[in-house]
């Protein structure tokens, strides 16, 4: 699925990342964690190709495609998406048609036939339902207004709908009361899947409880530093990052 | 000095110049420098249909400003009227139209600015409602990139009319629509929006002068612009609030999107209160689309022309919203959309 391998990255000339590598194979879930500044969100932002992050060095494939040769939206439309840390206001725009005008863009894109609006209401309704999202909060302009929880829950729904392969979610639990959380964790859990695979960034170890990885990695630094299965998850939660940050 | 005198006198000292005040940013005495010889009749085969005709009960034409129109809707009746400014050739000309509302009186005015040739055209309108008249105007100003047009509308409110207006703008060589209002207060209320979207070397100009004169009166403006390539909006927006006219509402917004490196926004909001007990507000701004509202869209899997399409016809869409009359509302939305798509 995808494959990192000695990323070199800088954001104003700055070097972020320094040497990052990373497989997380089809069906796995992986939780990438670090002290601030390690360059986690740095990652998640040159996977899916974000202006002002500027790849210095070595590779990033998805199924053995270069992702870093790709358009933003190239990428969406091969299934990559980004749960945002913090998930933009678009004013005039309501949810809807955000989220319409995206997956039919992406459909096009791979050659697939354009939802029928009745087919994208069904999809829309569906999700919200799971998510407990009001169907009627679809309808104003997306996340404008919206709480930080609800934004989150705005962001899985994006996901379950848009239906992608590689899933990076951005540090997802943080302004989530313990409610919202479980919610988020479920619709997270039912998109776990032999052919999908997840990358959860987060600085706690809150979300891993209810969202189980398979591989926890350390990023300090610009690099992994240390590798593991759940347990290092764990770990950190009682020890901290000291021992990584002198590491790196 | 009025432009309508200098196109009557052909005397090109006449036309407004930047050193008046008002009209610093839309010179016309520097770019014109004789006045064109006055416009001929427009065969009437070349007249064809307006954009709103099919909404109208009743057309009117003003053509190189031929028949001056003159609407009147008697107390109590209502309704539906289309106006065209159509202007054809490389001549001048100064067309008129006056319309009066009875009270309680409601209309729906749809203006359009139609034009061919690089002509020099004015428009003026005497615009009255007595008490409780409605009125709604939705202007589609679209003249031929190389004309210069004036549009200018002097409003008369009697306490407790209703006065809208949406003046949707593609711009011209130069183009301007001005409208003045004086407000009576007594519950009178005005809707005073505007869009403008310029491309190429267009220019509009949108002016607006408010005169709040009598106690309890509501403003409510709001002007938003998107300009690109070396095209340049202009928005003068003034409201004057008289002593002793107070319990005044007014709040005047303007927002433009500058999408290119050679284009210009030149605004000025001015509020002049000169009563104790006032709600008076004003915004203004000018910027670039927000880029990470950008990459968000395009990370959603939307490619970069139609994000882009999306997140300015949003911004825009927000005036669009306030038209009440929904059929003219979304003729409008469809005139914005194309042109925004086109870039």
């Amino acid at each position: 699925m995808l494959e990192v391998s000695n990323l070199h990255a800088a954001v104003d000339g700055q070097e972020i990342l320094k040497g990052l590598s990373l497989e997380v194979p089809a069906g796995e879930v992986h939780a990438l964690m670090g002290p601030n500044g390690a360059g986690k969100s740095t990652l998640s932002y040159v996977l899916t190709g974000r202006e002002g992050y500027d790849v210095t060095a070595g590779s990033a494939t998805l199924d053995g495609e270069d992702l870093l040769a790709l358009a933003p939206d190239e990428r969406a439309a091969r299934g990559v998406f980004l749960s945002f840390q913090y998930p933009l206001e678009i004013p005039g725009v309501p949810a809807l048609t955000f989220v319409r005008t995206a997956l039919n863009a992406q459909r096009r894109a791979r050659g697939e036939p354009e939802l029928s609006a009745p087919e994208f209401l069904k999809l829309a309704r569906g999700a919200a339902q799971a998510l407990k999202i009001d169907f009627e909060m679809l309808k104003r302009p997306l996340n404008v207004g919206f709480s930080g929880g609800e934004k989150k829950r705005m962001e899985i729904l994006q996901m379950a709908m848009l239906s992608p392969r590689f899933l990076i979610l951005d540090e997802t639990d943080s302004g989530l009361d313990i409610d919202a959380l479980k919610i988020v964790a479920e619709g997270v859990n039912a998109l776990r899947a032999p052919d999908r695979a997840m990358l959860i960034i987060t600085h706690y170890q809150r979300l891993l409880d209810y969202v189980r990885p398979d591989r926890v990695h350390v990023l300090s630094a610009g690099r992994i530093v240390a590798s593991g299965g759940p347990e290092l998850a764990h770990e950190l939660e009682r020890e901290g990052y000291d021992k990584y940050a002198r590491a790196a | 000095m009025s432009l309508a005198a200098a196109i009557r006198t052909r005397d090109a000292a006449a036309l407004p110049s930047r050193r008046e005040e008002d009209w610093r940013w839309t010179d016309l005495r520097g770019l014109i420098r004789a006045v064109p010889e006055p416009s001929a009749p427009v065969d009437p085969r070349e007249v064809g249909q307006g954009a709103f005709d099919h909404l109208a009960e009743t057309s009117f034409v003003v053509a190189n400003g031929y028949e001056p129109a003159r609407i009147e809707v008697a107390a109590g009746q209502a309704a539906i009227v289309s106006l065209r400014f159509l202007s054809r050739g490389e001549g001048a000309h100064a067309a008129r139209a006056e319309v009066r509302l009875g009270e309680g009186a409601r209309l729906r005015l749809l203006e359009t600015y139609e034009g061919r040739g690089g002509y020099l055209a004015a428009a003026s309108l005497a615009i009255g409602l007595a008490r409780g008249a409605v009125l709604e105007r939705i202007v589609l100003a679209g003249d031929d990139p190389e004309a210069v047009s004036v549009s200018q509308a002097e409003v008369t409110l009697a306490p407790a009319a209703e006065f809208g207006q949406v003046v949707a703008a593609s711009g011209a060589r130069r183009q301007r629509i001005e409208t003045r209002v004086v407000h009576p207060g007594g519950g009178a209320k005005l809707r005073l929006d505007g869009v403008y979207l310029l491309d190429g070397k267009r220019h509009a100009d949108l002016t607006t002068v408010v005169e709040h004169r009598g106690v309890d009166g509501i403003t409510m403006q709001m002007t938003k612009g998107v300009v690109r390539d070396q095209a340049r909006g202009v928005f003068q927006g003034r409201i004057v609030v008289a002593e002793g006219a107070d319990r005044t509402d007014a709040r005047m917004e303007h927002h433009a999107l500058i999408l290119g490196d050679r284009a210009e926004v030149d605004a000025k909001p001015e509020l002049e209160i000169y009563a104790d007990d006032v709600a008076c507000s004003h915004g203004n701004s000018i910027g670039a689309l927000d880029q990470e509202a950008l990459f968000y869209a395009r990370q959603r899997g939307i490619p970069e022309p139609d994000a882009r399409a999306l997140l300015t016809e949003a911004f825009i869409g927000e005036v669009v919203d306030r038209i009440r009359f929904e059929s003219a509302r979304e003729i409008v939305r469809q005139w914005a959309a194309e042109r925004l798509r086109r870039g």
